[in-house]
C-alpha cells in the first residue's frame, strides 16, 4: 500500500514540476521576446511570423543613445566607407546620425532620462531608508502613545491612488515652484516609499535583540552612538532589503513623473512610452531602451533574492 | 579596536551630561517622519477638498467660485462616470481573480520538493519588479495583431487584442495577472509553508482524499494570508493608470483613474475632478473596510 502510494506521489512530483517549469518558462517568455528584439536589426522585429532565430546586432542601441535623422537617399559609397562601424549600422537602417556644427554626435533624450530616472530613484531611497530607520527604531524601542494609530496612518498615506493625491500636488508645486525639478520628484517619492520603509524596518528592527544595546549602555555608549554602532550594522541586510524595494518603487513610477514633469526633470517612464509616436516605431529602438531600464531592477533582484522573498513575505505576514 | 575603547571610555564621561534623553531621541526619530507625511499627503487633501467646492481651472487665471455642492451633485448623476466605475471593477474583478487562480495554483505547485526551488521563484518573480508603464508599452509589441508573438504563439492569426473595444478590458487584464500572480503565488507560498505537516499526516492516516484534504485543511489555514493577497491587489487594481493608459485608448479600458486624469490634466476641470477624486478616495476607504472586516471573520474561524 505504502510503496504503491509513494509512487503515485513520485508521479504526482513529476507532474507537479515539469508545470512548475511550463509556467515559469511562459511567465519568462514576454521579457525574453523584449530582450531579443532589442538586439535585433530593424527590419526583423516586425516580420511575419515573428523572428526567432538571428544574428544579433547592437545597433538598437547605437540608435538608442543618438539623434537620427531620415536618410534623403542612401550615402555615398565614399561616406559609407568613411563612416566608422557602429555609424554603418545606422545607416543601413536607412538612418543618419545627427552631427552638432563641430561633427559632434548628437545625443538622443534617452540618456538624460536615464539619469534623471537614476538621480531621483537614488535620492529617494536614501531619504526614505534614512528617514524610515529612525522612525522604525524610535517606534521599535520606545514607548509611543497610539502607536498602532500612528503606523496605521503611516501606511495608509500608501493607499490613495497616485491620481488623487495628484491633482493637489500639482497646483502646490505650480505655486511653489517644484513642477519638472529632481526635487519635486524626490520629495514625492521619498513620501511615497517612507511608509513602506518605516513598517519592514521596524519588522528587522524588532527581530534585533534590545540587550545588545543595553549592553552597550551600560558600556557607557549614549543612546545615539548604540544606535549607529550596534543597531544599523545588525540591521545592515533589512536596510539593503528596503533600499531595493524603495528604488524598484521610485525607478518605476509613471502616474507623477507624467503628470509633474515635461522635459528637465523627466524620468524613464513616461519617455519610454512617448517615443511610440503615431508613425511606424522603431520597436529594435523601443525595445533597447526598455531592456536597458529593466536591467538594473533585474540585477537587484537577483543579487538580493534571498533577502526580496522574506522581505515581501514578512509585512504580509506580521499584519 | 583600541579606537574603540577609547571612544566609549571619552564618552562614558560625556553621557551622563550631554546624552539625550530618551524622549528627545524618540521625538527626534519620529516627529519628522509624521510632519512629512502630514505635509505631504494629509495637507494636499484638505486642498483639494476645498478645491471640490469650486469652479476652480487650472488651465486658466480665473479666481475659483465657490460652487458647493453643484460638481458632486453633476458628477453623482453623471452617467459616463459610472460606467468608468463599472469598468473599473469588472477589471478588478477579472485581474484579481486570475491572480489568484495562477498565483495560488503555482503556489500549490511550488510548494514541495522541486528542485532549483528558490531559483525557480526568483524568477517567477521578475514580473512584479518591472515598471506598469515600460511593461503596457512592450505588451503592446507582444499583442501586435500582424507581427505579434502571442497571435503566432497561440495561432490565433490576426486576432485584436487591443482594438477591438469587447477584448481590450481582457488584454490589459490578461498584462496584469502575468504582472501581478507572482505577488500572490509568494504570499500564498509563506501561507502553504506555515501549514503544519502534521495535519497532512492526520489526513492521510485517515484516508482523506486530496478534495478533502485541501478544502478542510490546506484552504482554511492559508485563508487569511491569502485574503491579504487579495486585498493588495485589489486596492492596487481598483487604482490601475499606467498600464491601462499605456495600452489602448479604447473607451471600454476608460478605468476611473484614466477618466480623473483626463478631467484634471487633460480637460483641466480642476475643481470638479478634485470632487470625483473625494469620491474615488471614499471608495477605496470603503472598500478597504469591507475587507479587512471580512479579513477578521477569517482570521476568527
Amino acid at each position: 500500500m505504502a510503496a504503491v502510494q509513494t509512487r503515485s506521489e513520485r508521479a504526482l512530483n513529476r507532474v507537479a514540476i515539469a508545470a512548475v517549469l511550463v509556467i515559469t518558462l511562459i511567465f519568462l517568455a514576454p521579457i525574453y521576446w523584449i530582450t531579443s528584439t532589442a538586439f535585433k536589426p530593424r527590419n526583423l522585429a516586425t516580420t511575419i511570423p515573428p523572428t526567432v532565430l538571428f544574428e544579433p546586432e547592437i545597433s538598437p542601441f547605437v540608435k538608442l543613445f543618438t539623434k537620427r535623422s531620415q536618410l534623403r537617399g542612401a550615402p555615398t559609397p565614399e561616406e559609407y566607407a568613411a563612416a566608422p562601424w557602429w555609424e554603418r549600422m545606422v545607416f543601413d537602417g536607412g538612418e543618419k546620425i545627427v552631427r552638432s556644427g563641430r561633427g559632434e554626435i548628437q545625443p538622443s533624450g534617452y540618456p538624460n532620462r536615464f539619469m534623471n530616472s537614476l538621480i531621483v530613484a537614488i535620492t529617494s531611497t536614501v531619504l526614505a531608508v534614512g528617514m524610515g530607520t529612525f522612525t522604525a527604531y524610535g517606534f521599535s524601542r520606545f514607548k509611543v502613545k497610539g502607536e498602532a494609530d500612528l503606523l496605521f496612518f503611516i501606511l495608509s498615506t500608501r493607499m490613495l491612488p497616485p491620481v488623487v493625491v495628484a491633482i493637489p500636488m500639482f497646483l502646490m508645486y505650480r505655486a511653489v515652484g517644484l513642477n519638472d525639478t529632481h526635487w519635486g520628484l524626490i520629495i514625492l517619492y521619498t513620501a511615497f516609499n517612507l511608509s513602506f520603509s518605516v513598517w519592514l524596518m521596524k519588522g528587522f528592527i524588532d527581530e534585533i535583540p534590545k540587550e545588545y544595546e543595553e549592553a552597550a549602555l551600560v558600556d557607557g555608549y549614549t543612546r545615539i552612538q548604540a544606535f549607529f554602532k550596534i543597531v544599523i550594522p545588525e540591521a545592515a541586510t533589512g536596510i539593503a532589503a528596503t533600499a531595493v524595494f524603495c528604488f524598484i518603487t521610485a525607478w518605476n513610477e509613471y502616474a507623477f513623473a507624467l503628470i509633474m514633469t515635461n522635459r528637465r526633470a523627466q524620468t524613464a517612464p513616461p519617455f519610454i512610452p512617448s517615443q511610440v509616436g503615431s508613425g511606424l516605431p522603431d520597436w529594435t529602438v523601443i525595445a533597447a531602451g526598455t531592456f536597458l531600464f529593466l536591467l538594473p531592477v533585474a540585477i537587484f533582484t537577483f543579487l538580493l533574492r534571498n533577502h526580496l522573498l522574506r522581505g515581501m513575505s514578512f509585512g504580509a505576514i506580521r499584519k | 579596536m583600541a579606537t574603540a575603547v577609547i571612544t566609549s571610555l571619552d564618552t562614558k564621561s560625556r553621557a551622563a551630561s550631554h546624552g539625550m534623553s530618551d524622549i528627545r531621541i524618540r521625538n527626534l526619530f519620529i516627529i519628522p517622519t509624521i510632519l512629512f507625511l502630514i505635509v505631504f499627503n494629509i495637507f494636499p487633501l484638505i486642498y483639494s477638498l476645498g478645491y471640490s467646492f469650486t469652479d476652480f481651472r487650472a488651465s486658466s487665471n480665473a479666481p475659483a467660485n465657490f460652487v458647493g455642492l453643484q460638481n458632486y451633485r453633476e458628477l453623482l448623476n453623471d452617467t459616463f462616470i459610472w460606467s468608468n466605475f463599472a469598468i473599473t471593477a469588472k477589471y478588478v474583478i477579472v485581474s484579481v481573480t486570475g491572480q489568484v487562480i495562477v498565483g495560488f495554483g503555482t503556489a500549490m505547485l511550488l510548494n514541495r520538493d522541486i528542485p532549483f526551488k528558490g531559483l525557480l521563484t526568483t524568477l517567477l518573480l521578475l514580473p512584479m519588479m518591472l515598471s506598469m508603464a515600460v511593461v503596457g508599452l512592450f505588451w503592446k509589441l507582444l499583442y501586435d495583431p500582424s507581427f505579434g508573438i502571442i497571435n503566432h504563439a497561440l495561432g490565433f492569426g490576426r486576432f485584436e487584442w487591443l482594438s477591438n473595444p469587447d477584448m481590450a478590458l481582457y488584454a490589459v487584464a490578461i498584462t496584469d495577472i502575468w504582472m501581478w500572480s507572482p505577488f500572490v503565488m509568494l504570499l500564498s507560498l509563506a501561507g502553504l509553508s506555515a501549514v503544519p505537516k502534521h495535519l497532512y499526516e492526520a489526513a492521510a492516516i485517515d484516508r482523506a482524499g486530496p478534495f478533502y484534504t485541501f478544502f478542510r485543511i490546506t484552504l482554511p489555514l492559508v485563508a487569511p494570508i491569502l485574503m491579504i493577497a487579495i486585498i493588495f491587489r485589489t486596492m492596487e487594481a481598483f487604482k490601475t493608470f499606467d498600464l491601462a493608459y499605456i495600452l489602448t485608448s479604447q473607451p471600454t479600458t476608460e478605468v476611473i483613474s484614466i477618466r480623473l486624469y483626463k478631467m484634471a490634466f487633460q480637460e483641466w476641470q480642476t475643481g470638479r475632478s478634485c470632487a470625483l477624486a473625494y469620491i474615488v478616495l471614499i471608495m477605496v476607504l470603503a472598500i478597504t473596510n469591507i475587507y479587512v472586516k471580512y479579513l477578521n471573520k477569517v482570521k476568527e474561524r
